[in-house]
């Protein structure tokens, strides 16, 4: 059962993941998301994030965009071609009219288990909590932005404006501030259908696959769940049920940590450097 | 219900996980659309047509709860041989008068006239037996009929139809969850009824998972009905008296000889013992003289057309945004310039309070800021965080709530501005010893107040319990208020002894003037033992008893007596709720039976009995005279016994069931103001629909001027389907003009499949659909999408029409300033495009 029993749910209730130094996670099911966006206000009004410009996308009911400094849940609105396992929509069911369904999924940081963020930060800003979140302390940020390009699913950004408070780069803190007092990150708190869980990794990925299984004999043909771990961010501690492509919500199939490349960069530059060293003895040699 | 109700439609989400099956039925695929298993988009205005096509279904393939049907409604019940159905007259039933535009409603009534003494057929064949009436009424409620009025092909009706008849019988029920989407038509009352009979016919009242679940507007709108703010009730739907009446003739009109209403008189006189204490006596007729009388329709559109013509002085508006969030909005901020004084309180500066300066008026030169008289009083109110009080929502649940933080600077409670205001209004009425002032004078205001002036909202709510009364011959409160005796805030604000023991329940009310109560249905929150069940936060087993107060006594589900066969076991295990131990002799189970606890199921009234001894023991409907579920309605309503499908004011088609186009019995209110266009129109050939986003509320106060919330949707839009699209040449984003014969509005068109265009009547019929959250204040703006609705009032209840009705969509910006006054007169005349 993924819906519990509010406030007595293992989802809401009080914790001691930081004190025992458990592993956490979010699992996010769109299948049972309705698309109400309480997590991304709830993030806003818990960790003070300033809002937006506020600009009228014409992208279904998506006006967030995409993550960023100061979107840090985001709920992605898809309309698409296709059907939602069995669901039938109106006469959109393939046989006058394609198919069709909109689907709804809340996008947050994947706080990897090798963060291309917290590699490229040269200042030690970014740092792993006791839970493995991935967090940003914004009094040691100096806002150089490297962690920007640093990151492979585009989450993190820097905030225009000045040090302290803007300027530097901003992002989800998993709510560390409320995992430290036992409660559970304010977008899982605030889902009203619990589309957001928030427990220990493992319970969740196990959680994860057994959700899996029941939508599949539901008819929920092309759901997958996005959890890469076969590259080089080693695994995501914020993991989403994906009907069809992961890549139409912004999820790289195959996402890598640059720090990845840098074994192969460094070889290429060294490389590079001893034949254009051979290049320039060997010129003057000849000359 | 996800859209308005996400917090509420978790339990959907619940139920869908356990099995259910989730139809939404809606122009628009929305989000709720987005989670159901079937999505069913319709025709707006078309809605009755499609559940008079389910009764038909349910009748005619014979898929009825038979014996739910024969024991617990008035299926069996015969009808009078003058009574004409609409099958008859085309259109309309008997005892209509044209001249007056109303019903002589005398003929509907059952045969010999006595609503609690009824004839019954229990084989259901006699020809004019409701059961056989309803079968001719429906008749032609055929799926190919539904597919012409409302746009749903028979193989979409069909599935509907399967799902909902296999939720039916001893095993299964299914509910249904309805809003503003059913009742603002013209025939709205009559949809929810259509609903009613459904349910009624697949025995899905008073069971587990049943019934039909009004979701309200906003919070405690069902509180505000309950305790109302309408202007023809009283607390505990009363009524309002007519002039010249008493006491007795009050009660001789409303209530009833059998049913619970036979404690009307009781109820009636702890009200007005609540209102004026020992000023209420048997004497006086218990100050019944001083309350108001109705003299004329007073409901919001027909004050808003006296205050248009010059006849309203003043006005207190409070939680309410007319300018943005009423039907004609233009119309109505018209209005409020002709107003002497507004009093608004709010917790920002609404266009309420700013029309005289920036409404579209303003810019079109209709209104002029230095011509304009209304004096605007702006009081600055608290949020719901910043009070105490309760709420009472959808399932007639109360909760408590508490203060969480101070308001700000002199924002104060709704209750504290009212008692303020009552205290040096009564001041004012003791000073002027005006016998029109006695009234005010009578008035008991006792509440003592806590810190900064507030009423104790507690003493309140012991009020509205009620009490025994000193006068009546209880015990002092003497210095044991708030222990064993039963008294709860006994003494008044002068530290007075101000009344007796609470009462248990409106079990305990009396006609004699011993006991007051402050609204009867809500007695029993707030009894002798001193605890507010509706402060109550530990919810045990599956209803949630010990989770704030369902009125009435805290039972869940209404008229579960129909949860037991008619010999009083349930109808099965798993769907057992209440039921009859013989061994205890009294009614029993899971929850709070809503019944006489120890009368039999088989039980028959004598002779000549009374109140609740007048019913059978398998007659769960305790509030009709007649204990049965109305299939028909012989009384009470003003459009008709039965539903009937009448288009909705402005349609694109004629009635394709009768020769009436309209609810024959609605309010038009024509005015030059007020114009309809013609059904159909071609100035105006598509149908248009107003919606709430679940990013915004109502008319926008509180989320529009909110940045965390106004991003989210920062701007006014319609969405369109892409075909609608291309035949009006606009993109998606791109702006476009919306124009019904009262208004002109542009919006960002939202281009999407999650608009068809429907096949009605042979022919193509594109709807547009408009969330109408915006104005002209605040960090996001926008035009005000009620501008384009009409005023019309329900012939029930006065509920506008705003779901259904007519529009033309244009590319490009509408006309600014000046110009868009006279642009939209001339397209009225057809003098442009």
């Amino acid at each position: 059962m993924a819906i519990g029993e509010g406030p007595n749910s293992a989802n809401q209730a009080r914790h001691a993941y930081v004190r025992d130094g458990i592993t956490v996670g979010f699992f996010t099911d769109p299948t049972i998301c309705i698309g109400c966006k309480a997590c991304e206000v709830a993030c806003k009004e818990w960790n003070d994030v300033p809002a937006d410009d506020g600009v009228w996308e014409g992208s279904s009911y998506d006006n967030s965009g995409s993550l960023g400094a100061s979107t840090w849940r985001h709920v992605k609105f898809l309309e698409q071609d296709g059907r939602l396992g069995v669901q039938v929509a109106g006469p959109m069911t393939g046989e006058t009219e394609e198919p069709f369904r909109w689907t709804f999924t809340s996008d947050v940081c994947k706080h990897c288990e090798e963060a291309g963020c917290l590699e490229a930060c040269p200042t030690g800003s970014i740092v792993r909590t006791e839970t493995g979140g991935v967090f940003v302390q914004d009094d040691v940020c100096n806002g150089c932005g490297y962690c920007v390009v640093g990151c492979p699913f585009g989450v993190i950004d820097r905030r225009a404006g000045a040090l302290p408070g803007a300027g530097g780069a901003f992002k989800c803190t998993f709510c560390y501030d409320r995992q430290r007092s036992g409660l559970t990150p304010a977008c899982a708190k605030a889902c009203p259908t619990e589309s957001i869980q928030f427990g220990p990794l493992e319970e969740l990925r196990e959680q994860a696959r057994r959700r899996l299984d029941e939508l599949r004999v539901q008819g929920y043909d092309d759901v997958t769940l996005y959890d890469p771990t076969e590259t080089s961010v080693r695994g995501i501690h914020a993991f989403f049920v994906v009907a069809g492509d992961p890549r139409a919500l912004g999820l790289p199939l195959h996402p890598e940590a640059p720090t990845a490349f840098l074994a192969g960069a460094w070889t290429s530059a060294l490389l590079a450097s001893v034949g254009l060293m051979l290049a320039a003895v060997l010129a003057f040699a000849l000359l | 219900m996800a859209e308005a109700h996400p917090v509420g439609f978790r339990w959907v989400m619940k139920a869908k996980e356990r099995g259910a099956t989730i139809i939404h039925v809606d122009p628009r695929f929305s989000r709720t659309s987005a989670m159901a298993d079937l999505w069913v988009p319709i025709r707006a205005g078309g809605d009755l047509a499609f559940l008079g096509g389910l009764v038909r279904h349910v009748l005619e393939n014979d898929l009825h709860f038979h014996d739910y049907v024969a024991a617990f409604t008035n299926a069996s019940v015969v009808l009078k041989e003058s009574f004409r159905d609409t099958e008859d007259l085309d259109g309309l039933f008997s005892g209509w008068d044209e001249e007056r535009g109303a019903y002589d409603t005398s003929s509907w009534l059952y045969e010999g006239d006595e609503l609690d003494r009824p004839r019954r057929d229990s084989t259901l064949r006699h020809p004019r037996c409701v059961c056989q009436v309803l079968k001719r009424h429906f008749a032609r409620y055929t799926p190919e009929m539904v597919e012409r009025v409302a746009g749903i092909p028979p193989d979409l009706f069909r599935r509907v139809a399967d799902a909902l008849a296999s939720a039916s019988g001893p095993e299964r029920t299914a509910a249904i969850c309805y809003a503003v989407g059913w009742t603002q038509h013209s025939k709205g009352v009559q949809i929810i009824r259509t609903a009613a009979i459904l349910q009624l016919l697949l025995g899905n009242m008073g069971r587990p998972g049943g019934g039909i679940l009004a979701l309200r507007g906003h919070a405690s709108i069902q509180g505000s009905t309950d305790i109302p703010t309408l202007y023809d009730i009283l607390p505990g739907y009363l009524g309002m008296p007519l002039p010249g009446e008493d006491v007795g003739t009050f009660t001789a009109r409303l209530g009833h000889r059998s049913g619970y209403w036979s404690g009307f008189r009781a109820f009636a006189v702890s009200l007005l013992k609540a209102y004026y204490g020992r000023r209420a006596t048997p004497d006086n007729d218990f100050g019944f003289a001083w309350l108001p009388r109705i003299t004329r329709n007073h409901s919001h559109f027909a004050f808003f057309a006296e205050m248009m013509d010059g006849g309203v002085d003043g006005l207190f508006v409070m939680g309410q945004n007319p300018a943005v969030g009423a039907q004609h909005a233009r119309f109505e901020r018209k209005a409020l310039s002709r107003l002497k004084w507004l009093v608004v309180r709010d917790m920002v500066e609404i266009e309420t309070a700013t029309f005289w300066k920036d409404s579209p008026e303003v810019t079109r030169g209709e209104l002029v800021p230095s011509e304009t008289g209304t004096e605007v009083f702006l009081f600055p109110a608290a949020g719901h965080a910043e009070k105490e009080g309760a709420f009472t929502n959808t399932q007639r649940l109360l909760q408590w709530r508490e203060k969480a933080v101070e308001p700000p600077g002199d924002a104060r409670s709704e209750a504290w501005f009212v008692h303020q205001l009552a205290l040096r209004l009564k001041a004012k009425a003791e000073a002027s010893n005006d016998p029109r002032d006695e009234a005010v004078r009578a008035l008991d205001w006792w509440y003592p107040e806590t810190e900064g002036g507030e009423p104790d909202m507690e003493a309140v709510l012991a009020e509205i319990n009620g009490w025994r009364t000193l006068e009546g011959g209880a015990p002092e409160p003497g210095d044991a208020a708030g222990g064993p005796s039963g008294h709860v805030y006994a003494r008044d604000r002068d530290g007075g002894s101000h009344h007796g023991p609470q009462v248990e329940g409106f079990a305990d009310l009396a006609s004699d003037g011993s006991t007051a109560c402050g609204c009867w249905i809500y007695s029993g929150v707030y009894g002798p033992d001193g605890v507010n069940r509706a402060r109550g936060r530990d919810a045990q087993g599956p209803y949630g008893h010990g989770w704030g107060f369902a009125w009435p006594k805290d039972r869940r589900i209404l008229y579960n007596r129909a949860s037991a066969r008619p010999d009083g076991r349930p109808w099965s295990e798993r769907k057992a709720l209440v039921w009859w131990d013989e061994s205890e002799g009294r009614w029993t189970g899971h929850d709070v039976p809503d019944f006489p606890t120890d009368k039999r199921p088989d039980y028959v009234p004598p002779e000549g009995a009374t109140g609740m001894d007048a019913h059978r023991g398998d007659a769960p409907f305790i509030m009709h005279e007649d204990g049965l579920g109305w299939l028909y309605v012989p009384t009470g309503l003003k459009d008709g016994p039965l539903p009937t499908h009448y288009e909705p004011l402005e349609s694109p088609l004629r009635n394709p069931l009768y020769g009436r186009q309209t609810n024959p019995a609605v309010n038009w209110m024509r005015r030059p103001e007020n114009p309809f266009a013609d059904s159909p129109d071609p100035k105006f050939p598509h149908v248009l629909t107003t919606y709430r986003l679940t990013e915004h509320h109502t008319a926008g106060g509180m989320s529009r001027t909110l940045s965390h919330l106004a991003e989210l949707q920062p701007s006014f839009f319609a969405e369109i389907s892409p075909e609608l699209a291309r035949d009006v040449g606009v993109p998606n984003g791109g702006w476009i003009t919306i124009v019904t014969k009262r208004g002109v509005v542009e919006a960002r068109a939202l281009v999407t499949r999650r608009i068809r265009p429907l096949r009605v009547d042979g022919r193509v019929v594109h709807q547009v659909a408009i969330p109408f959250h915006w104005g002209t204040t605040g960090p996001v703006k926008g035009d005000v999408a009620n501008d384009l609705i009409p005023l019309s009032m329900e012939p029930n209840v006065g509920i506008h029409e705003g779901k259904a009705l007519l529009c033309n969509v244009l590319a490009g910006r509408r006309p600014g300033g000046r110009d868009a006054v006279s642009w939209l007169d001339a397209y009225g005349r057809g003098e442009e495009r």
